[in-house]
């Protein structure tokens, strides 16, 4: 800044000290009012994901073109082996197939006249890409390339493959924020299958690394749950819809009241390798 | 006006390099901070202004996207910010000693912060392991991207005060 510009008395400028009162005490309103409501979060988060994520997408876009070919060029030798059986295996399904087929028109009449319907298969669900992951190392969350414009709303489930990841904590026009359950502040309401029992299960940074989470307040006097039960989501979670797998029990200990039970379960979901996940579009509670 | 579009820029990469690149690039699950670098030396290179400026930008940033609450990364990138601009006076591009601690200083500062009021509030009161596998490991593998992204930082800064100086010399004249 030159003396002779300042002069001119052209240029107001602010000193820093009254900058950094001012911010911190717009931040403190933020975040006060952020905590209670999302009066600030909705424009901001339009602007915001207008500006990053298209870029967010491009980039996801090149890192799964290169994983991609990475994988074909490590691959070809061995797909070319398994292409040479698995056309094998193809005639034989096809034939297969065919009385499959015939089966499953018997079964859907069947199904009509008793008119079950399976509650996973039913359900309407979205794919979706991860296109950003938490910057820092404390939370485990991350967003995906769905928002609002495909019609996902805040507390939707996300599942990969048979297994929960978590819900979406917040929604912008063109993308979601998912929170996932291993992370640290994440609760979920579960129930061993094989019992009904309910448990609580929750994200803990610190078992992040051996890959489990915690279970806790597992009421089970009678012994029954072992380790390798399936946990499933409970019906009484007023945020996860009921009946979709979480994980498997990998060590179980009474705790010191005697009473619960409490050890750790190691997710159906590979956390680590995470690219793409569905999105159940139903959400448990319609009404608030 | 160059200045203002060029942090902004900068601001933008780093933020997306950190969300979808890094992350593809973790050492055992850490990634490096690479908003705590930028922040940090714009502070020390530029002054407080332009620190404080750049903080308070990618704390909001990462808190639209990332946050619980919005506001609270960006006051304390803000604050780092604005504590590196005081350094400024001791600061000599020649030096790489000085920026490489003022960055390791502000990222354990960061993560001190956060462990303190996102975790220790809900109890979580093994700081031993926290500080052991998560602060230090960010720490190393942030000075380390440091080495590569500071003197790009530098030069950039450089061109910018060069620029800077012409125009107002014209300005003058």
């Amino acid at each position: 800044m030159s003396p002779i510009v300042k002069k001119k008395g052209e240029k107001f400028t602010l000193p820093s000290k009254y900058l950094l009162l001012i911010l911190t005490i717009l931040c403190i309103i933020l975040m006060t009012v952020t905590f209670h409501t999302d009066l600030f979060g909705g424009p901001l988060q339009f602007a915001a994901g207008y500006v990053t994520v298209p870029f967010q997408n491009g980039i996801a876009a090149v890192g799964g073109w290169l994983s991609e070919k990475g994988d074909e060029l490590a691959q070809i030798r061995d797909l070319l082996a398994e292409n040479r059986s698995l056309k094998q295996q193809v005639a034989d399904l096809t034939i297969e197939n065919t009385q499959l087929q015939q089966d499953k028109y018997e079964l859907n009449d069947l199904r009509k006249l008793y008119e079950l319907d399976e509650e996973y298969a039913n359900l309407k669900k979205v794919g979706a890409r991860i296109i950003g992951w938490d910057g820092g190392n404390w939370f485990h969350s991350f967003t995906i390339n769905k928002g609002e414009a495909d019609g996902l709303t805040v507390d939707m489930n996300v599942i990969a493959g048979s297994g929960l990841v978590g819900r979406i904590v917040s929604v912008g026009e063109n993308w979601a924020k998912v929170n996932s359950i291993i992370n640290d502040n994440s609760n979920v309401s579960g129930m061993v299958l094989s019992t009904a029992d309910n448990l609580i299960v929750s994200g803990d940074l610190e078992l992040m690394a051996d890959s489990v989470i915690r279970f806790s307040q597992l009421v089970d006097n009678e012994n029954k749950v072992v380790i390798g039960d399936k946990v499933v989501t409970s019906n009484i979670s007023d945020k996860y819809l009921p009946g979709i797998l979480i994980g498997y029990i990998s060590s179980l200990e009474t705790d010191s009241n005697n009473l619960t039970k409490s050890g750790r379960l190691t997710p159906a979901v590979d956390f680590r390798h995470l690219e793409e996940v569905l999105v159940i579009k139903q959400t448990k509670q319609v009404t608030e | 006006m160059r200045r203002f579009l060029t942090a902004g820029i900068l601001v933008l990469v780093c933020f997306l390099l950190q969300t979808c690149v890094f992350h593809a690039l973790a050492f055992n699950e850490i990634v490096p901070n690479l908003l705590i670098i930028l922040t940090s030396s714009f502070g020390f290179m530029c002054g407080r202004k332009n620190g404080l400026l750049v903080g308070f930008s990618c704390g909001l940033l990462l808190d639209v996207f990332y946050g619980s609450v919005i506001g609270f990364n960006a006051l304390v990138y803000m604050y780092i910010g604005y504590t590196n601009g005081s350094f400024r006076k001791v600061f000599f591009p020649e030096d790489v000693k000085l920026p490489l601690c003022l960055i390791a200083l502000s990222d354990v500062f960061y993560s001190i912060v956060t462990y303190a009021l996102l975790f220790l509030l809900r109890g979580r009161f093994h700081f031993g392991y926290y500080f052991s596998h998560i602060i230090i490991p960010e720490v190393i593998y942030t000075i380390t991207v440091a080495l590569v992204l500071y003197p790009i930082i530098l030069r950039l800064n450089y061109r910018l005060e060069e620029s800077e100086k012409r125009s107002a010399r014209k300005f003058v004249s």
